[in-house]
């Protein structure tokens, strides 16, 4: 079940749409906020609290690629290697985070400090290569700087 | 030319509505408030403003169709933030930096054709925006620039940020209603307008940030002056968004109509590295890449067109002889099979099969008939889904072999790519 904070939240964000079902995404961001990830158990909440189907609550989870369907390390670091972050050096960092994180496409680090998820096109292509770390937004990016970036998150 | 869209930005508290006021801001909003709103409606239609999103459509005649809906309510606006056509960040400098600018801009168009609830769909890979946009809104608010009776005149609007969560299929106005709504994104039927039949069925316009950024614009300066910025048929202040191989990649205001090549030599101080260039993809990846002698065009919806490519979203990607025309078709191609929604089999299975051809091309195990097939597939996807991510796979096929076929053949004749890898 979600926490009375949760529910009071997607109580109010119901009220901003003429119909509640549109406060589904809303609510599926602040249950995966809640447990961590869209655990089967996450979803029930969300179906129990919005009384929305479960399979349809899975359904609409499961299209969108920044909801996570598997438990996440504390930091996860979404890097873009669409175009623009290609041609100045992406692929390169992917190795460097594999090599010196031991970190791959989904995967999480032995000690859950990050999780990595290849990314389309974030927006950031004016400092290309770019990545997110959690809600922050870098770009310029070399091996040394992903690496002093990386430092600041525990 | 004086920048509009982007003034003020270096400043820190260029998102504060009180800096956005002290700029002159919040000024076009009491003036377009006493103007019958069809006479708003034809100051921007006469304005020619086209719609920033890529598409390029009237947007004062969509407000006009949405308009004729006269006795059904609520309207909607919604503004498309979805900004996902890689290459393209110009939406998220106006979301960050300017955003009172898209709440002006949106109040004016609410009032112009009569919507009083307005939704920001903002793309979930921005949760900067997200944060800045909600103190914006509460900006808004407060001091009466939103609400049930904006500044004294009895005009009704109210706006909210609604997120979304990593889908460029988002981005097209009836698939971000779909999404808006709590489902899954897969476009409408293009059966009905959308300004007729929209959010929750009722009339709903979907117009681009920078669109709505260029309400206020006109509506201080007039029609008429404004067309004079750049091109009359396709005029206005353009965010260019520039990146690649230059040595000053980044965001450019600059009118509509500045030649492409200007914009890569003047503005974003040429190549990097002193390399020759290769090509560019002038408008996101779903516009005709061009080659490097082809860049003497005019940056404006028609002129682009005209040139064999497109204006799009703006945003310019430049190449230099060290990329592979090969592997950036292969990775515009892994971006569409994973941003397909599903909904059309040959959208769906298509691009997979296009992706998987042009890699086995790019790792050396191309085979000769490669080239017929990706032509054929291209063929069945064309004009046969519901949207246009589905057009846009052949479009960049087709400008592809047009421009660099010799390198697929290399590709495949020498079983790899002979560019040195950077």
């Amino acid at each position: 079940m979600l926490s009375e904070t949760a529910i009071k939240e997607i109580d109010e964000i119901k009220a901003r749409y003429p119909d509640s079902k549109a406060a589904l995404l809303p609510s599926l961001y602040i249950a995966q906020k809640e447990f961590g990830w869209l655990s089967p158990e996450a979803y029930v909440a969300v179906s129990t609290t919005l009384g929305i189907p479960k399979a349809t609550v899975r359904s609409v989870g499961a299209f969108y690629a920044m909801l996570q369907h598997k438990p996440m390390g504390r930091n996860v670091i979404r890097l873009c290697t669409n175009v623009s972050c290609m041609i100045l050096g992406a692929e390169r960092l992917i190795d460097f985070l594999k090599n010196k994180y031991g970190l791959e496409d989904g995967g999480t680090t032995p000690d859950k400090r990050f999780s990595l998820v290849i990314m389309e096109c974030i927006g950031t292509c004016g400092n290309a290569p770019a990545m997110l770390v959690n809600d922050d937004s870098y770009g310029d990016l070399t091996e040394q700087t992903i690496e002093e970036i990386l430092a600041k998150y525990s | 030319m004086e920048s509009f869209l982007l003034k003020g930005i270096e400043n820190p508290n260029s998102a504060d509505i009180n800096f956005y006021i002290e700029q002159g801001g919040y000024q076009a909003l009491p003036k377009a408030l006493e103007i019958a709103p069809a006479d708003v409606i034809d100051m921007v239609r006469k304005a020619n403003l086209r719609g920033r999103g890529g598409v390029g459509f009237s947007a004062g005649m969509k407000w006009y169709f949405c308009s004729l809906n006269k006795n059904i309510s609520p309207k909607y606006l919604i503004a498309n933030a979805d900004e996902g056509e890689p290459g393209t960040f110009k939406d998220r400098a106006i979301l960050e930096k300017r955003p009172h600018l898209l709440i002006e801009g949106m109040v004016i168009a609410g009032y112009a054709y009569g919507a009083e609830y307005g939704y920001i769909y903002l793309r979930g890979e921005y949760p900067k925006a997200k944060v800045i946009l909600n103190k914006a809104i509460e900006e808004a608010y407060s001091k009466g620039y939103l609400g049930y009776n904006i500044i004294g005149k009895g005009v009704k609007f109210h706006l909210m940020v609604h997120q979304g969560a990593g889908a460029y299929i988002c981005g097209e106005a009836s698939t971000l209603l779909e999404s808006l709504e709590g489902r899954r994104g897969h476009p409408r039927i293009p059966y009905y307008r959308l300004a007729n039949v929209g959010a929750w069925g009722k009339p709903t316009i979907v117009n681009n940030v920078e669109t709505l950024s260029n309400v206020p614009l006109i509506i201080q300066i007039g029609s008429e002056e404004y067309t004079k910025i750049g091109p009359s048929k396709s005029p206005g202040p353009k965010l260019f968004a520039i990146s690649g191989h230059v040595n000053k990649p980044g965001l450019y205001e600059l009118p509509m109509g500045t030649s492409l090549k200007e914009l890569i030599y003047t503005h974003a101080g040429g190549i990097k590295g002193d390399k020759k260039l290769k090509a560019v993809i002038p408008g996101g990846i779903s516009t005709p890449v061009l080659p490097a002698d082809k860049i003497d065009c005019a940056m404006d919806f028609d002129s682009m067109k005209k040139a064999g490519s497109g204006l799009g979203s703006g945003a310019v990607i430049v190449m230099d002889e060290t990329t592979c025309m090969v592997k950036v078709l292969w990775r515009a191609l892994k971006f569409y099979e994973h941003e397909s929604c599903g909904k059309c089999t040959p959208c769906r299975e298509g691009t997979g099969w296009l992706r998987r051809i042009v890699e086995r091309i790019e790792n050396g195990k191309g085979r000769d008939d490669d080239i017929e097939l990706i032509n054929d597939i291209s063929d069945n996807i064309r004009d046969k889904s519901f949207c246009p991510l589905g057009d846009g796979v052949p479009i960049v096929i087709d400008s592809m072999l047009m421009h660099f076929k010799n390198e697929f053949e290399e590709h495949i004749k020498n079983k790899g790519c002979s560019l040195v890898k950077t």
